[in-house]
């Protein structure tokens, strides 16, 4: 503030003067700092630092046996296939309707990218409802599935619909707004050089989308595994056969194992830093491509 | 056909690439969202109004819109803040805050919900001094909006922050050249352009609120008339095999979420014309 006041102002070790007058002074500076640690440390790192201490608290072989424990591994076993089906699933689709939306000029587009965005913006539980109403033995295909024995809701298939839906955008998120930046002229070089769409597609396309594929897949499968809202209405809560991580620890915390449930959450939690470590990664990368001097 | 819908290209594949992306969205998204407001519509008014208007769940509407809204608020202050302070200061472990800011949307709602129940319960490591300033959390309407504001965190950080990086410095050093103080750039220059991003993560942050149902289901208690978000009544009307009750009161959020998205997409239109990316 005095800067302005003095014609000449003073010189400091720390910043030009010119800069001075557009900071603020370092009270206020290490006030904002504190408001946002104090901030992000009670609501991201104790909620995170609770579970881990939940998981560890009673030593390492009681974690071992709460997660190795049959239930537990048959949450973790069936978590692990719905995501060995959906993630791909949502992988191709992501791919498929980035190149459809970054590569083209077509009508309706800005409505098409607000659909793919459309699950976010539903409630997981509106989700597992829309499927039991449609799929379910008192909805609609209801009858014409018993008459042909097959069993999607409150079985494994209505738990791989739910998700399916749920993390329909993340990959897809991830690569349209990267695909749109590098515009398509290094394909259309590929394809005047004669190679075609595929040779094109894996050996153009892909390198340059790799980083955004894997953390749009890191993600995608670490919602996937963690769905909870959705699968709670679908699957039924068969121990043992329906419940996947999340409803496992929900079971458990009701039954008041605690150590269990946070043993479980640590696996999810751990799973959750390793994605957003990727995403900082990705990132580095991306700033050190565009700027490599300032990095 | 084609041709007249889109601009010629030499890239192959237009085709396939757009036919499965809208088959799998017919497949997955539009058919099974058009089927359930269709078993909605076959009800009769009287019906749906006596579902969607019934004192419980009227209670529930208050509370789950009433603590999104509280949610968002706080998101939209101390989000601007942590926005603010990893754009413009440095400070020791800076990267690491930056990238955990990501953390609730990576973290299964459930896991959160467990974490935060025990950590604001009156024996946890935060809830026992709250306790002693009289203050209780967990299964309260304050809890709720503690597990609302964790998920909704991300949202204000990561629209405001690509804005702020992108305002030009120049502006602020012209209004201080032309005798505005720290506040009054902040008021009148650096807000207004923040404006729209401000807005977006509040809307977002509000809009992934309403329809949560992990996190806020361990820490809420669950008592009817007081801690029941709206949500929660949809999953117990689910498991009682009330349909039509609960496919009501889904539609209700339903439409919720769509007047929600269509407001973002503006904001985000708007907030584009700010960024020069």
């Amino acid at each position: 503030m005095s800067t302005l006041a003095s014609p000449i102002p003073p010189l400091s070790s720390e910043a030009p003067a010119w800069q001075r007058a557009t900071e603020e002074p370092a009270w206020i500076r290490r006030l904002l700092i504190g408001i946002a640690l104090t901030f992000l440390g009670l609501f991201l790192v104790l909620p995170l630092a609770v579970v881990l201490y939940g998981a560890f608290e009673q030593g390492l072989q009681v974690w071992y046996a709460a997660i190795t424990e049959p239930d537990a591994l048959a949450a973790i076993r069936l978590t692990l296939l719905v995501v060995a089906i959906v993630v791909p699933l949502n992988l191709v689709f992501g791919v498929m309707a980035a190149w459809a939306i970054a590569k083209f000029e077509f009508r309706g587009k800005s409505v098409l990218i607000t659909l793919i965005d459309l699950p976010f913006a539903i409630s997981p539980v509106v989700v597992g409802l829309i499927f039991v109403i449609l799929l379910g033995s008192q909805g609609w295909l209801g009858p014409w599935l018993a008459e042909h024995d097959l069993r999607i809701i409150f079985a494994v298939p209505g738990i791989i619909i739910v998700i399916a839906f749920g993390t329909m955008p993340f990959v897809a998120r991830e690569l349209i707004p990267l695909m749109q930046q590098q515009g398509k002229e290094e394909e259309e070089s590929s394809l005047t050089l004669g190679a075609n769409g595929w040779q094109t597609f894996w050996r153009v396309t892909l390198p340059n989308i790799k980083w955004g594929v894997i953390y749009g897949v890191i993600l995608c499968n670490a919602r996937a595994m963690g769905e909870f809202g959705a699968v709670a209405i679908v699957s039924g809560r068969i121990r043992g056969e329906t419940n996947t991580m999340p409803l496992h620890i929900e079971v458990l915390y009701n039954e008041y194992l605690f150590t269990a449930a946070f043993a479980v959450s640590s696996l999810l939690a751990g799973l959750a830093i390793v994605t957003i470590a990727v995403k900082s990664l990705v990132e580095w990368r991306d700033e050190r491509q565009r700027h490599p001097a300032a990095a | 056909m084609t041709l007249a819908l889109r601009q010629p290209s030499v890239i192959p594949g237009f085709g396939i690439t757009l036919g499965f992306t809208l088959f799998y969205l017919g497949l997955i998204l539009l058919i099974p969202i058009g089927a359930f407001l269709l078993y909605t519509a076959q009800m009769s008014w009287a019906d749906f109004w006596q579902a969607v208007s019934h004192r419980q769940v009227v209670a529930s509407y208050k509370l789950s819109f009433g603590a999104s809204l509280i949610a968002a608020l706080l998101n939209l202050v101390f989000g601007a803040i942590v926005a603010w302070v990893l754009v413009r200061y440095r400070f020791f472990g800076k990267r690491v805050i930056d990238a955990l800011v990501d953390l609730p949307f990576a973290m299964p709602t459930a896991v959160a919900g467990i974490a935060l129940v025990t950590l604001y319960a009156s024996t946890g490591w935060v809830g026992q001094y709250l306790e002693i300033l009289g203050l209780r959390v967990a299964y309260t309407q304050l809890g709720v909006v503690v597990a609302l504001t964790y998920i909704g965190l991300p949202f204000v950080v990561r629209t405001v922050q690509p804005v702020l990086e992108d305002l030009d410095r120049e502006l602020e050093e012209a209004s201080a050249i032309l005798g505005a103080n720290r506040l009054t750039t902040l008021r009148r220059v650096i807000l207004p352009a923040l404006l729209p991003a401000l807005l977006t993560g509040f809307a977002l942050a509000f809009a992934r609120a309403l329809g949560e149902y992990g996190s806020v289901i361990f820490i809420a208690g669950n008592l009817p008339f007081r801690t029941e978000i709206t949500p929660l009544l949809i999953v117990a009307k689910a498991e009682q095999y009330d349909y039509p009750g609960a496919a009501a009161i889904g539609t209700v959020m339903l439409l919720a979420a769509f007047v929600l998205l269509l407001l973002i997409n503006a904001l985000q239109w708007w907030t584009a014309r700010y960024t020069r990316r």
